[in-house]
């Protein structure tokens, strides 16, 4: 705890309100869309929801750089980035959880003989793992390998990690340009990383017939690696902007905090790869 | 300050609770104001374990608020209370974090065996599979060839609709009455298959400690062995839906020879029969060779408003987007076979399963013509039942 | 930006706006207690009047006003706003209100966070209103949202999952700026077994709903993709499970219950020692207890799920697990017993509201523990016994628990006292009738009435009657709260600075109105 003197408590919040306006309208899109409807509501929205963050964070920034913020501050944004990166985990956990249900219970329900199910229902349907379900939903596909892309993809996010952290010895040590050339790094590999996840998507599409409607196992498949991807994506984003304050001369040896949350959030992607690679892929 | 008063008042009304608790329990055998004791072993013991934790309730209950009533009574202010200042005794705490752990492992006993016994369907001497349908039961006497459908009586039906102008006070078992009840033996212990068709139901028979879901795609089991010839009424107990309050369940438990007379029955004029009376209650008669559009008409009106308003409604408006209108439907004025096909066979993956033997020829034909060239519809053809094998 | 320009030594001096760009623009934690507040107030009497409209049609047997659809989608809409728009929204207001001032902080961690997370909660709340007018009607599958039936839904079906997502990030935000406002923002001294027993169990409370609302979005999300993109998670035939969305549902769904008495917990104990003049008894326990509660809350969650056929053992372990969940409760309830306990009570209306909440609250825990004996739930489960034993916890608990704050906290708040006479006649009118609404439920879900249906034998008419009575009553009653509200905001006797003679804590060193920033320098804490 520290001392209270002189907190900075900033007194307007427009960004926000602007905010709520454009979540508002990307989720009415986002509703119409699945709908069937149009996308523009959406992409309206999300346009709303791209300026205020350029507004929101480059208020921020500046007051950053302009030295308001002292330790207590700080904390409070550790704190916070600290804390939604735990709320990211329970959302994995959600999958991941869905996953282990499906494994450990209702596939074997569905599918070992012996359970009452099984012998009145699905006599024909034998469990094993990958699977579609009695219904062979989607058809007959062919399982997605942990050996060819997917251990590219995990040695690509490994690399970044240690890139990664490469580019925060540097800061620490204040060397701010080695920084940025160990960030650009890290984001290249992420975006790389992203491709080949958009390549072996066409894969299971394509050559594997593993889609979406896949039963349990494309359904685990795209959500569990396309929620991943997508959190890569944003996290590959936010590195950038990082580096791009790094080549504009922010951030100092004691004051990087922008450059700590961005890292955090990229070892948190890094680590639910892991989770994935382990139970999605090999097991 | 006049909190006597206030506390006299707290005191009576939280008494009167008190009070109306116990009272309830002690009149169980007369009214119904708690659970039944069922007719079954685990329903008994059901009640058991339901009146024991109740009674420990109260108990702790009389305690707990006892202290603090006695408190508010003795230590206020207006009557000159000093506060003390103790804040804090180990002792207590240890005390009072331990009685009522023993307390709840002493409950947790009995109920695990309860609860052991209840799961064990094992040695049984019968087995009816009960598929819950968006809104009727389907039971199915394995292995005996026997199988009916079961929904709400028609009667009440009508009755229930909104400004039916039916008074529903003249009914005595209001909406727990079905068309076909559920005929089971005593004294022989029955397994139960619990699945469902469309969404999650739950097959609930208060006499005999029965609650299990309807879950689609699974089979869960459950048994029973009734002590007790006689009628007993349950209800479904999971939301499924627009008519969820609307399907009963009765099962009849009989004797044995009284069963086995109901079955052979049942086996001997086939499943046929059974159907018919579903849809026609008892004037069950065999289609004419040809029947008039008049006559098709009247008839499908009939059993268009038993079967099928629950979803299409009254005047064939439906419920979009999920239960389509009748009313210029593309299918019930498109091409016969297409419609023939729909009502025969439903369609698979929704509410609208098919009556291919639910409901006789005769009134599929009926009820066809009728969504053709009424509620709002004029297609000019009828249909017929001989016409329903050719599709 | 101004602020930029500004120095922040300056924003401290700083007034409200003026007008509506007050309220729209305000990173003031008490403006944003007070737009939570009235938000809160507005959302119970909406919800509540959905729950008129089911008492109505339950008034007598037969279907009299409502199609059995918009019946279902009145219980789910009064739900939902009841506890998303509702109890949720007046808890974090007060959390707003009082939290920085009774650890001594300058206000809210992240200010405009904070404004953020109230403003996304009007609009989520009016998506989820509008859905009501679309093609096929309001969501009708229960709060649970069960699948496969909420998947049978309309086009609402996704404004409802959306907006769901929206309260889901306006919570998961506010429960953020909590927890970094209570680690990072006391005063000198004010260490963490000194914090005020509301700002323990806000703590606790916040840290739950970011464990959980997270999972419920994954789990409406997985409703979405199944009903929107064919994926199969609840699907048996391609290998889900219909149960495993009741899995992950209640895995958040407990913890939210107890996310909703938690900080009520809180509110009593602050309450019962002012008005016994008395500290708190069992300061420490009461802590761990919370804590235990919110650890319990994690294991148990299949007790809603005891006739879904779960394997015997799965059954066994969460009647164990539910049932401990009395031990930390009772510590609770007999630590305000003790506190009662020789001290020099009186009776004003936050003390009358808060002894309602423990009396009624632990009425409400009895008849929680007899569901969590697993034999007899398979006869409760989903009848009136159910809908009795939340709505006892939930309206003379977590509703009476934020009526016993409003009055306690409202000459804080406004400067003035409220009506005293009114407040007592508003509790006496709301005990009398909560009772006579929801008692007979027992009666009537003992004797076989499920929940969720529109109509009803006729032996369940009496009770019936009565309740539906009572609803109106209370009803009624509450806009006698409204009123004194209101007449209390526009004046009053002036309040002193400590308002209640036992009152002790930083809040009330301030004065009364409380000025629009406090404890700019912290205060000295003992
Ligand atoms: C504020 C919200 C809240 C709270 C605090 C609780 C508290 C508890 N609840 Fe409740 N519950 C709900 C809200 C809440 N519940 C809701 C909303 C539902 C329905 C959801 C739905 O289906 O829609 C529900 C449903 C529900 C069920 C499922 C019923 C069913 O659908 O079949 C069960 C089953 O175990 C249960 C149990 C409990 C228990 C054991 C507690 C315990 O925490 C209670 C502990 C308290 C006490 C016991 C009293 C005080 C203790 C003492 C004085 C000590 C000594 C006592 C003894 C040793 C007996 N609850
Ligand atoms: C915090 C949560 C909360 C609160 C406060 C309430 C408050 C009330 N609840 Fe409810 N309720 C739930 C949470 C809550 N409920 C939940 C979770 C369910 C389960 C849903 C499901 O099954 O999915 C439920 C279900 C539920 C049912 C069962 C429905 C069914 O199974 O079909 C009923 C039935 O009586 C009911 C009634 C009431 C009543 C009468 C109130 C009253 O206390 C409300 C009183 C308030 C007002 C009336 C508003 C203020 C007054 C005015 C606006 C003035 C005008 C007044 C009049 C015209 C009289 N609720
Ligand atoms: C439990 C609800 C339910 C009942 C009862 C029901 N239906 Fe349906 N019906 C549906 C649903 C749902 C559909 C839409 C199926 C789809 O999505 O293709 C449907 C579709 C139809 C259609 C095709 C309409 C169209 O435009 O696609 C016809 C014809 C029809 N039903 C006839 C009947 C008849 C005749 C009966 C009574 C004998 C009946 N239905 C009873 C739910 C029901
Ligand atoms: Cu079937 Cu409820
Ligand atoms: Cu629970």
């Amino acid at each position: 705890m520290s001392a209270t003197t002189g907190y900075y408590v900033p007194h307007d919040a427009k960004w926000s309100i602007v905010g709520s306006v454009g979540l508002f309208i990307f989720f009415i899109g986002m509703a119409l869309l699945v709908n069937g409807g149009s996308s523009l509501t959406m992409f309206a929205g999300m346009a709303v929801v791209i300026y205020m963050m350029f507004g929101w964070f480059g208020m921020v920034v500046r007051e950053s750089e302009s030295g308001i913020y002292k330790a207590q501050e700080d904390l409070s944004f550790r704190m916070s980035m600290a804390w939604f990166i735990f709320s990211e985990v329970m959302f994995f956990a959600a999958f991941f959880g869905a996953l282990f249900y499906a494994r450990t219970f209702s596939g074997p329900w569905l599918g070992d003989i012996g359970s009452a199910t099984n012998t009145v229902l699905y006599s024909h349907f034998d469990y094993v793992w990958p699977n579609n379900g009695p219904g062979n939903l989607g058809g007959d596909y062919l399982q997605m390998g942990w050996f060819g892309l997917p251990l590219i993809n995990t040695l690509l996010l490994l690399t970044s990690g240690v890139t990664c952290t490469m580019a925060h010895h540097a800061i620490q040590k204040g060397h701010r340009e080695t920084m940025v050339k160990w960030l650009l790094a890290t984001v290249i590999l992420g975006f790389v990383f992203v491709a080949c996840q958009g390549f072996e998507y066409y894969e299971a599409y394509h050559h594997n017939n593993l889609k979406m409607t896949t039963g349990i196992y494309g359904s685990t498949f795209f959500m569990l690696t396309g929620f991943h991807g997508f959190h890569v994506c944003m996290g590959a984003i936010i590195l950038t902007v990082v580096m791009i304050r790094g080549h504009k001369g922010h951030f100092t040896a004691d004051n990087h905090f922008a450059f700590e949350a961005a890292a955090w959030y990229w070892h948190f992607v890094d680590v639910v790869w892991l989770g994935l690679f382990l139970f999605v892929y090999i097991l | 300050m006049k909190s006597t008063g206030l506390a006299k008042a707290i005191a009576t009304a939280v008494g009167l609770s008190l009070s109306g608790l116990v009272v309830a329990a002690e009149e169980q055998h007369e009214t119904p104001l708690n659970m039944t004791q069922g007719v079954t072993n685990i329903s008994a013991d059901v009640y058991g374990l339901h009146m024991t934790i109740f009674y420990v309730c109260c108990v702790i209950g009389l305690a707990v608020f006892g202290v603090m009533f006695y408190s508010i009574f003795k230590h206020r202010k207006s009557k000159g209370a000093v506060a003390a200042t103790f804040h804090h005794s180990t002792a207590v705490e240890i005390i009072w974090t331990t009685v009522p752990m023993v307390i709840l492992i002493g409950m947790a006993i009995p109920a695990a065996k309860t609860l052991i016994e209840m799961e064990d369907s094992s040695e049984s001497e019968m087995t009816i599979k009960v598929t819950g349908f968006q809104w009727k039961w389907h039971y199915e006497y394995m292995g005996e060839g026997v199988d009916f459908y079961s929904q709400l009586d028609a009667e009440h039906n009508a009755a229930r609709q909104l400004d039916s102008g039916i008074d529903v006070n003249q009914y005595h078992w209001y909406l727990k009455e079905v068309d076909n009840e559920l005929v089971v033996p005593v004294g022989k212990k029955i397994r139960f298959l619990h699945t469902a068709a469309d969404v999650i139901h739950a097959w609930w028979v208060p006499d005999l400690a029965l609650k299990k879901d309807a879950i689609p795609g699974f089979i869960n089991e459950n048994w029973t062995l009734i002590n007790e010839p006689g009628v007993y009424r349950g209800k479904c107990a999971e939301l499924c839906g627009r008519d969820h309050g609307f399907m009963p369940i009765v099962v009849r438990a009989v004797e044995q020879d009284e069963f086995d007379a109901w079955l052979a029955e049942q086996k001997g004029e086939g499943a046929e029969l059974v159907v018919a009376e579903s849809a026609t209650g008892d004037e069950a008669v065999a289609a004419p060779v040809e029947q008039s559009m008049d006559e098709l008409m009247a008839r499908g009106s009939e059993v268009y408003a038993q079967q099928c308003v629950a979803c299409h409604q009254a005047k064939g408006q439906g419920i979009p987007p999920v239960f389509p209108a009748i009313t210029g439907s593309p299918v019930a004025t498109g091409p016969v076979e297409t419609h023939i096909d729909t009502v025969l066979n439903g369609k698979p993956g929704t509410a609208m399963t098919g009556f291919k033997g639910r409901l006789s020829d005769a009134d599929i034909a009926a009820v066809i013509t009728f969504q053709r060239n009424g509620l709002g519809n004029s297609v000019g053809d009828s249909v017929q039942a001989s016409q329903l094998g050719g599709v | 930006m101004s602020a930029t320009a500004e120095s922040h030594h300056d924003d401290h001096h700083h007034g409200p706006e003026k007008g509506i760009k007050r309220w729209l623009y305000t990173t003031n934690h008490k403006d944003l207690g007070t737009l939570y507040l009235w938000f809160a107030f507005i959302s119970f009497f909406i919800g509540g009047l959905m729950a008129m409209i089911i008492r109505l049609e339950l008034f007598t047997p037969g279907m009299q006003f409502v199609d059995p659809g918009f019946f279902n989608s009145m219980t789910t809409m009064h739900a939902i706003v009841m506890i998303f728009g509702g109890v949720m929204p007046a808890f974090v207001g007060l959390a707003n209100w009082m939290i920085p001032m009774m650890i001594g902080g300058p206000d809210m961690a992240l200010p405009r966070l904070n404004n953020w997370s109230f403003w996304i909660m009007p609009f989520a709340v009016s998506i989820f209103l509008s859905t009501l007018f679309m093609d096929g009607g309001g969501p009708a599958s229960g709060w649970t949202l069960y699948a496969p039936l909420s998947l049978q839904g309309g086009d609402s079906f996704a404004f409802v999952i959306f907006s769901i997502h929206m309260m889901g990030i306006s919570s998961v935000m506010g429960s953020i700026n909590i927890v970094a406002t209570i680690l990072n923002m006391r005063a000198p001294g004010m260490t963490l077994m000194k914090m005020p027993l509301f700002v323990w169990t806000w703590l606790i409370t916040a840290f739950l709903l970011i464990a959980v609302i997270p999972v419920f979005a994954g789990a409406v999300t997985m409703l979405l993709t199944d009903r929107y993109f064919g994926t199969s998670f609840f699907n048996a035939a391609g290998g889900g499970d219909p149960v495993m969305y009741q899995h992950i549902f209640w895995f958040f769904g407990h913890p939210e219950v107890y996310i909703l008495i938690l900080p009520a917990f809180g509110i009593v104990s602050q309450i019962i020692p002012t008005f016994a003049r008395k500290p708190l008894f069992g300061y420490s326990s009461m802590v761990y207890a919370t804590g235990s509660i919110a650890f319990l809350s994690f294991i148990v969650w299949a007790h809603h799920m005891f006739t879904v056929g779960m394997p015997l053992a799965g059954e066994l372990f969460f009647m164990f697990a539910t049932m401990m969940i009395a031990v930390p409760t009772g510590v609770k309830v007999f630590n305000w017993i003790a506190t009662m306990w020789r001290g020099s009570m009186t009776f004003e209306t936050p003390m009358l509201f808060a002894l309602g909440f423990v009396v009624m609250f632990t009425f409400g825990g009895f008849s929680g523990l007899m569901l969590a004996v697993t034999p007899a739930d398979i006869q409760y489960h989903d009848t009136y016994f159910v809908v009795a034993h939340f709505h006892y916890v939930l309206v003379p608990g977590a509703i009476f628990s934020i009526m016993a704050a409003v009055y306690y906290w409202l000459p804080k708040w406004t400067g003035n006292m409220y009506d005293e006479k009114l407040g007592k006649m508003h509790f006496w009118c709301s005990t009398f009738f909560v009772n006579l609404l929801f008692f007979p439920m027992h009666f009537v879900g003992l004797a076989g009435m499920p929940r969720r249906i529109p109509d009803y034998n006729l032996q369940f008419a009496d009770m019936n009657m009565w309740a539906s009575i009572g609803a109106f009553g209370f009803g009624l009653s509450q806009l006698l709260l409204l009123y004194i509200v209101i007449k209390c905001i526009k004046g009053g006797e002036k309040a002193t600075d400590q308002v209640w003679e036992g009152a002790e804590g930083l809040e009330w060193t301030v004065a009364s109105p409380a000025p629009y920033h406090t404890f700019e320098t912290p205060p000295e804490i003992k």
